[in-house]
């Protein structure tokens, strides 16, 4: 089976480190992954994209040309990215950005990532709360291996940081209205 | 780790001493990590104040006997082509890396093949080649920093990596085999001629013969590097009648699309040069079935072409497909490419 995600929102809203988690994670639990950012001139404010694939076999083209999940942060990326996703596919969107979403081509589910972070005392893990909800929608990996990476990830003297990254996670988890097991291939 | 990072890794585990470079990108995180590794691991690193100063810090430093390398992107692989030159010249070894961009020019940051030709053809000023190795994957690319560097001092030349900004900036899993290193011993090198003649290291040679007499050496140098170290990967080849021909990034596309075709049992095939020069003649004089046709693809407008159809001598049709500029060949328009072939 091979998962390919775009993720992709404003530099600063964490999509790189989205990515990169998901893609660690998946490498833990022995999948071949392959991680691939648009390297532009993209800063804090601009748009900001990274694919990732996950598959049990080789993967040949790191390029993602139709995905099996999109998760979408903001207004801009929607437009850019909702022709490429496959129709059995799923689209996570921010519904705290997203805007008008009507146009999308696969499954649909809203949640507000940045508001869900804004609550939990900060924006900056809205992309934990996004990982959580893919978690939860898509099962492509376990929590127990995300939580592992992201362990791994934060500073080791910033329990704060770790706390509140974990809390999105968990929320983010939850607010998934119809989790499953991903089927499409 | 991403391609960047895992060939910035292996130099240092192949024992490089000495790295100096100028930022560009798509091949910033190699200059990053040897600025924080290189000297937490006792070596040189320096950022020069160009791309020809690091190309002919590099010269200097293997010329002392060390192991020397630059890395950087096609803009700045132009300017440092004298000092390529110089090194072919003077026969020192050195690696130096080109994450290629979109050009001409200052082009853009974008994955490109449209350095093959520089490469591969010597690309600076007179009668010489560099090694040209071509990784399709972080672990290759890993693997090839090792063979790149014991090139160099087996055959005291340039050696070149050549990647693009896929590669360079993509993450995959790696894991960090130790490489095989062997130290060759370098009388030649400039490290103080106390109770020994002096070695002399130049490349202007005004005595009547001379310079032909180091280019027939050189010549003798590059005959045996085309006889032992050709390199390239095949797929499904016993029994493709259309062999794709791509290298690096592109060759990753062009599995996926062969995939493709081999679960409908369509009789597609790829050769994936890893020597760019020397050039993998013999992965096609292999292939005698007489119905074979190649296509070539690559993120140019067609150079690696040139080299098929003098490997199989026009023997077989070579179709073309490429795009340029930064843009990738996408794997729809490579099927349709394919298709047309098959007709």
């Amino acid at each position: 089976m091979t998962n390919k995600i775009i993720i992709a929102g404003y530099g600063g809203q964490g999509v790189m480190l989205l990515g990169k988690i998901i893609a660690e994670a998946a490498m833990l639990e022995k999948k071949f992954v392959t991680w691939l950012p648009a390297y532009g001139a993209e800063v804090r404010g601009g748009t900001a994209n990274c694919m990732v694939i996950v598959s049990d076999e080789e993967i040949g083209s790191p390029l993602i040309t139709e995905a099996d999940t999109l998760i979408i942060f903001n207004e801009p990326s929607f437009v850019r990215f909702k022709n490429q996703v496959k129709a059995k596919g799923i689209i996570l969107v921010n519904g705290s950005l997203a805007g008008d979403t009507s146009q999308a081509k696969a499954a649909i589910e809203k949640i507000p990532f940045t508001d869900t972070a804004f609550k939990l005392g900060s924006i900056k893990v809205a992309n934990m709360v996004a990982l959580g909800a893919f978690v939860a929608k898509t099962g492509l990996v376990r929590d127990k291996t995300v939580l592992e990476v992201i362990e791994a990830t934060v500073p080791k003297d910033k329990p704060e940081l770790l706390r509140q990254n974990i809390a999105a996670l968990k929320e983010g988890m939850g607010l998934v209205k119809q989790p499953g097991k991903i089927e499409v291939l | 780790m991403t391609g960047n990072e895992a060939i910035a890794e292996a130099a240092i585990r192949a024992g490089c001493g000495f790295y100096a470079g100028y930022p560009i990108t798509p091949q910033n995180e190699l200059t990053a990590y040897m600025a924080k590794n290189m000297p937490e691991n006792n070596r040189v690193f320096i950022q020069a104040e160009s791309e020809l100063a690091a190309i002919n810090m590099v010269f200097g430093a293997s010329a002392a006997g060390v192991r020397a390398m630059t890395s950087s992107s096609s803009p700045g692989i132009s300017l440092k082509q004298e000092g390529i030159s110089y090194l072919a010249g003077a026969e020192l070894p050195a690696v130096i890396v080109n994450i290629m961009r979109g050009g001409p020019g200052l082009g853009n940051i974008a994955p490109s093949q449209s350095d093959y030709f520089q490469a591969t053809k010597g690309g600076g000023h007179g009668d010489y080649h560099s090694i040209v190795l071509s990784p399709s994957s972080v672990e290759e690319a890993y693997g090839l920093m090792f063979d790149a560097f014991d090139l160099a001092d087996k055959y005291r030349n340039p050696v070149m990596i050549l990647g693009d900004g896929m590669l360079g900036q993509m993450m995959e899993p790696l894991s960090l085999k130790p490489g095989k290193v062997i130290h060759y011993p370098k009388p030649w090198a400039l490290i103080g001629c106390q109770g020994r003649p002096a070695n002399i290291i130049r490349s202007l040679l005004l005595k009547d013969g001379a310079l032909e007499e180091l280019n027939l050496k050189l010549q003798k140098k590059y005959k045996a590097a085309q006889e032992k170290e050709q390199r390239w990967e095949e797929q499904f080849t016993d029994d493709a009648e259309i062999i794709v021909v791509a290298y690096g990034g592109m060759a990753r596309i062009i599995k996926s699309v062969i995939r493709q075709f081999r679960q409908k049992n369509k009789k597609v095939g790829l050769i994936r040069p890893i020597s760019l020069w020397p050039f993998p003649v013999k992965a096609f004089a292999k292939q005698t079935r007489k119905k074979v046709k190649y296509l070539v693809v690559e993120m140019s407008y067609g150079q690696m072409v040139e080299d098929v159809k003098l490997a199989v001598n026009c023997s077989r049709p070579v179709e073309f497909f490429g795009r340029a500029g930064g843009a990738i060949p996408a794997e729809g328009e490579i099927i349709a490419a394919i298709k047309k072939l098959e007709k």
